[in-house]
């Protein structure tokens, strides 16, 4: 690297480039996980290691298999994932599925509800002069306000009001999707040039007619690029929606109960159960975003 | 310009008025229990008359770790995302995690680190910290490469180095995207130190707060934090996009 000219031409990214440096990272970071393991496990394990005669095996035996570890080993999760996903039914309180699925209801409805919020709100703030003027900046003023910290709140509220189980997590993740969606659409709907709206015009078309066939088109890309930000929102939302007493069931109360037990394994299995979760989501609105684009003429 | 400014900030002032009206007589007009939503008046007299209460937690919150971790988290992504630069492997290799770490409910990490560093402010530093670093290191990374091939070809026929070309060219054309990444860490920091919180706290702090007035049923209380935070969050906002301007006078968004 030190031979190499002063500015690096950026060279352009080939997909297949990315895999060799991605799994060879993921494999140091499993490493030093194992490694991390032994002297950060070492105030349980060490006494053990140590009254099972010591030696190197009897360390690395315990440290990797402690059953409430400082940090488990990830082997350790893999198989308290696939235990609690493959070994028990899905329907019972102890698999996580069952726990993902709840999560994962009140996540969706969270991203539709918020998605055709912001949509609309962007729709209005377009076409409504006086909206862009006086509601752009609570918009953006509503999300320095740390909705995810008084997201309990706001559960025991209306959990107080009569609504309780889905509705409430799905609440505040409609509150964190919107905004990503407003912001992208308004970005979108405007990004219409002058020269395109002036032909519109000169159609003689009505407002509607430009908003269906000029702006909802130009808008798509911009559409599905807030729309995979808000996803991943949503399910932290539904997540910490979970997280106050009370809650039963789903990824944030596995947490919680995880950590009032002090059973590590079982709050790293429920982390790697929302990162699937959650990056599923965003696969999957990656796939229909090429699906729809797609169709509508871009090229691949 | 002037009356433009003066329109941006009356527009939106009518309406939040508009707001706090609607919601005082509302709550008063139909008598809406202050368990459920109490009046702005009560918030406001609940907040003056607890000025120290919320500044204890304001220090514990925000002093002791939200702008802590808010420094080191993103300090250590954009310090990450120059060395990817110098590594190309590190780079290819540590965006594509990076973008899917992005995605992930970052915040569930919470207990673990409440396990790990303890009930005190320590634990929140790291859990802010752990928010912020991957937003800054993918923002920063792009705006590394933001650029253009001209302006790099004219460093090169001056003979600059690999560090005089990062100072002087790609640092300052990466501040738009540096920015953008503090501002969303900006968000990030206060929601990881509250969230923290709630998975074990000394009896002081913001979030400690609110989930025990909570409990409490003392929801004018709440409310005096939730404004707390709002204007911390807003002021911190502020100032970074005051910051913005200041250093990215250059970018198209601020010509006049």
């Amino acid at each position: 690297m030190s031979a190499a000219p002063a500015i690096a031409a950026p060279a352009p990214v080939k997909p297949e480039g990315h895999t060799l440096p991605v799994v060879v990272i993921c494999v140091l970071i499993v490493l030093a996980w194992y490694v991390a393991a032994i002297p950060m496990n070492w105030v349980v394990t060490g006494p053990k290691a140590e009254a099972a005669g010591g030696g190197l095996a009897n360390l690395l035996l315990f440290s990797w298999n402690e059953a409430r570890p400082v940090i488990p080993a990830p082997h350790q999760i893999a198989v308290e994932l696939w235990k609690s996903v493959f070994m028990v039914k899905p329907w019972m309180p102890k698999s996580l599925l069952f726990h993902g699925w709840v999560t994962l209801s009140s996540t969706l409805l969270g991203f539709v509800l918020g998605s055709l919020l912001g949509v609309v709100l962007a729709i209005a703030i377009v076409h409504l002069r006086f909206l862009a003027k006086s509601l752009m900046p609570w918009i953006i003023a509503s999300q320095t306000i740390p909705i995810l910290a008084i997201a309990p709140m706001l559960i025991v509220v209306l959990g107080s009001l009569g609504f309780t189980g889905l509705l409430p997590k799905s609440l505040i993740s409609m509150y964190l999707c919107f905004f990503p969606v407003t912001i992208g659409m308004v970005k979108g709907l405007t990004s219409p040039e002058t020269m395109q709206l002036d032909l519109m015009r000169t159609y003689n078309a009505s407002r509607s007619q430009v908003l269906w066939k000029l702006r909802f088109p130009a808008s798509v890309p911009f559409l599905f690029t807030s729309l995979k930000v808000a996803v991943a929102i949503a399910l932290t939302g539904a997540i910490v929606g979970e997280l106050p007493t009370g809650a039963v069931a789903g990824i944030g109360a596995r947490l919680l109960q995880g950590s009032y037990y002090g059973q590590t394994v079982q709050i790293w299995a429920a982390l790697f159960m929302g990162s699937f979760i959650a990056a599923g989501l965003v696969w999957l609105v990656g796939v229909a975003e090429r699906l729809i684009l797609k169709r509508m003429g871009a090229r691949p | 310009m002037t009356e433009a400014r003066f329109t941006g900030i009356l527009y939106p002032a009518l309406f939040g008025l508009a707001v706090l009206f609607v919601w005082q007589a509302v709550v008063v007009g139909f008598g809406v229990p202050a368990v459920l939503l109490p009046a702005p008046s009560d918030i406001a007299a609940k907040f003056a008359a607890s000025l120290p209460l919320l500044w204890a937690d304001f220090v514990q919150t925000v002093i002791r770790a939200v702008i802590p971790g808010w420094f080191i988290g993103s300090m250590a992504g954009f310090l990450t995302a120059i060395l990817c630069d110098r590594i190309p492997f590190l780079r290819r290799g540590l965006l594509p995690l990076g973008n899917l770490v992005a995605a992930l409910p970052i915040v569930g990490v919470a207990p673990i680190m409440v396990m790990w560093f303890g009930f005190d402010w320590q634990s929140k530093v790291a859990m802010v910290v752990v928010m912020t670093f991957f937003p800054m290191l993918v923002n920063a990374v792009a705006g590394l490469e933001a650029s253009g091939h001209l302006e790099r070809d004219l460093m090169r026929s001056y003979g600059a180095s690999w560090w005089q070309t990062l100072v002087k060219l790609r640092l300052p054309a990466a501040m738009p995207f540096v920015f953008n990444a503090l501002k969303i860490n900006s968000t990030l920091a206060m929601i990881g130190a509250i969230v923290a919180e709630f998975f074990g706290t000394p009896i002081v702090g913001m979030g400690f707060r609110i989930s025990t007035e909570v409990g409490r049923l003392g929801l004018d209380m709440v409310w005096a934090e939730i404004a707390v935070a709002a204007i911390t969050g807003s002021a911190f906002y502020g100032l970074l996009v005051f910051m913005e301007r200041r250093v990215t006078f250059w970018h198209p968004s601020y010509r006049t």
